[in-house]
């Protein structure tokens, strides 16, 4: 018998609503709560040996406490699966969910949950974990268990995992060599076919849309304006102290440059893996012009400099993750009345 | 930071990768190991060009209500 693991919150764990919602994590052996409606669909297969029942705002607040306790469970049972929710549309028990089945995975035991589309927490962790797709609240919870119970079987057998589409979890993004009957020319075809004929066909590969910026109002007069700069050429101060990464960054840091005319060569280097860095290392200015705004500040061109770098490594870093890197060192900047921006990528 | 009303001007080589991504304002590099620099001119020269591409990413600052971009410097897109 293959060994689960359960997580659930305290609505569906028995403990209470949204007063009970600060509950600490506890363990029950054997199915508890909602794991009693997964527990049938296991039959001879696998056992539910445990259930961890956590508080949603308790989770949702304290993270890491929670994740040490699920390690800690993790450790004492050892399973071969973690099945967490399904969380459905709830915002902090799809976190909890997300979290707790990365940290399964992290640990090297396979973890899946259930959420609605929506749920913010699908993107945060459909990278790394599998997430069926279940309805929007509880009332889907008929469909969602033996959806999600059948993929847990699948994945404890071993059994061979058809497509994202017919197992009906949210795409990972990772590519898979599979056979096909006609090669790549022959199936293009078909589906070109298919689509001046006006009949179905599926695109193999979804092409990413991204958002068109509209600019904001321009600047109206430079030799008042304040003006930061920012790069992603992944320059820091020699001997890199804050550890930024040279590939697929996830923080950003702003290096106060004082009374500074320039980027001192010597005392800057870019850690960025995706270019070679001699160029950068010799004048830092090459990748990040501290040096020609300071001289367009004296000469009056713009108003002032903002005497701070912010920097990160623009080398594979995810669009999600630059998105969110751009909005905080917006804040930074807007909050420092910053009124334009020069932003540099090698 | 557009989003959040800073105008920002991102100086890149492969100018089309930015406007994949939606950049609103884009102003050609002079290459992808240094941006605003060049080890193959004299310093004074490399200064000149480090001059022509700031002041060119700094120009479309003051610039249009509409994307503006530069390829190799300054372009305007619709």
């Amino acid at each position: 018998m293959k060994k689960i693991l359960f997580y659930t919150n305290q609505f569906f764990g028995q403990i209470g609503g949204e007063d009970m919602a600060y509950t600490e994590p506890q363990i029950f052996e054997g199915m508890h709560g909602s794991a009693n409606t997964f527990g049938p669909h296991f039959k001879d297969v696998a056992e539910i040996v445990a259930t961890i029942v956590c508080g949603d705002n308790f989770y949702a607040e304290n993270m890491e406490t929670g994740e040490a306790f699920v390690r800690q469970q993790i450790e004492k049972y050892q399973p071969d699966i973690l099945i967490a929710g399904p969380a459905f549309n709830a915002g902090r028990f799809g976190i909890a969910c997300g979290d707790v089945c990365k940290t399964a995975k992290a640990m090297g035991v396979e973890a899946i949950t259930g959420l609605y589309e929506e749920n913010p927490a699908v993107d945060m962790y459909k990278k790394d974990v599998y997430i069926l797709k279940v309805g929007k609240s509880a009332a889907g919870i008929r469909k969602a268990v033996p959806l999600m119970a059948n993929f847990a079987k699948k994945l404890l057998s071993g059994e061979k995992l058809g497509s994202p589409k017919a197992e009906q979890y949210y795409a990972k993004g990772q590519r898979v060599n599979i056979f096909c009957e006609k090669n790549g020319a022959e199936r293009a075809v078909d589906m070109l076919l298919a689509k001046i004929n006006g009949q179905p066909y599926e695109t193999e590969l979804e092409i990413s849309t991204y958002d068109k910026v509209e600019p904001s109002a321009p600047i109206a007069d430079l030799s008042k304006a304040k003006i930061a700069l920012c790069t992603s050429g992944g320059i820091v101060p020699m001997g890199n102290p804050d550890h930024m990464v040279a590939a697929t960054a996830k923080f950003w840091k702003a290096y106060e440059l004082g009374d500074a005319e320039r980027l001192e060569p010597g005392q800057w280097e870019s850690v960025h893996a995706g270019f070679d860095p001699v160029y950068a290392n010799e004048d830092p200015n090459r990748v990040a012009p501290y040096d020609m705004l300071k001289m367009l500040e004296k000469e009056g061109i713009i108003g002032s400099v903002y005497p701070v770098l912010c920097s990160t490594t623009g080398n594979s870093t995810s669009v999600a993750d630059a998105t969110r890197m751009g909005q905080e060192i917006a804040g930074r900047l807007v909050s420092a009345g910053v009124h334009g921006v020069i932003l540099t990528s090698t | 930071m557009e989003k959040a009303g800073i105008p920002a001007t991102h100086i890149c080589t492969v100018t089309p990768i930015s406007k994949t991504v939606g950049a609103a304002r884009i102003f050609g590099a002079q290459a992808i190991p240094y941006p605003t620099g060049d080890p193959n001119l004299s310093r004074e020269k490399e200064m000149a060009r480090r001059r022509e591409i700031v002041m060119g990413a700094l120009q479309l600052l003051t610039e249009g209500n509409r994307s503006v971009s530069g390829e190799s410097n300054a372009v305007f897109t619709d």
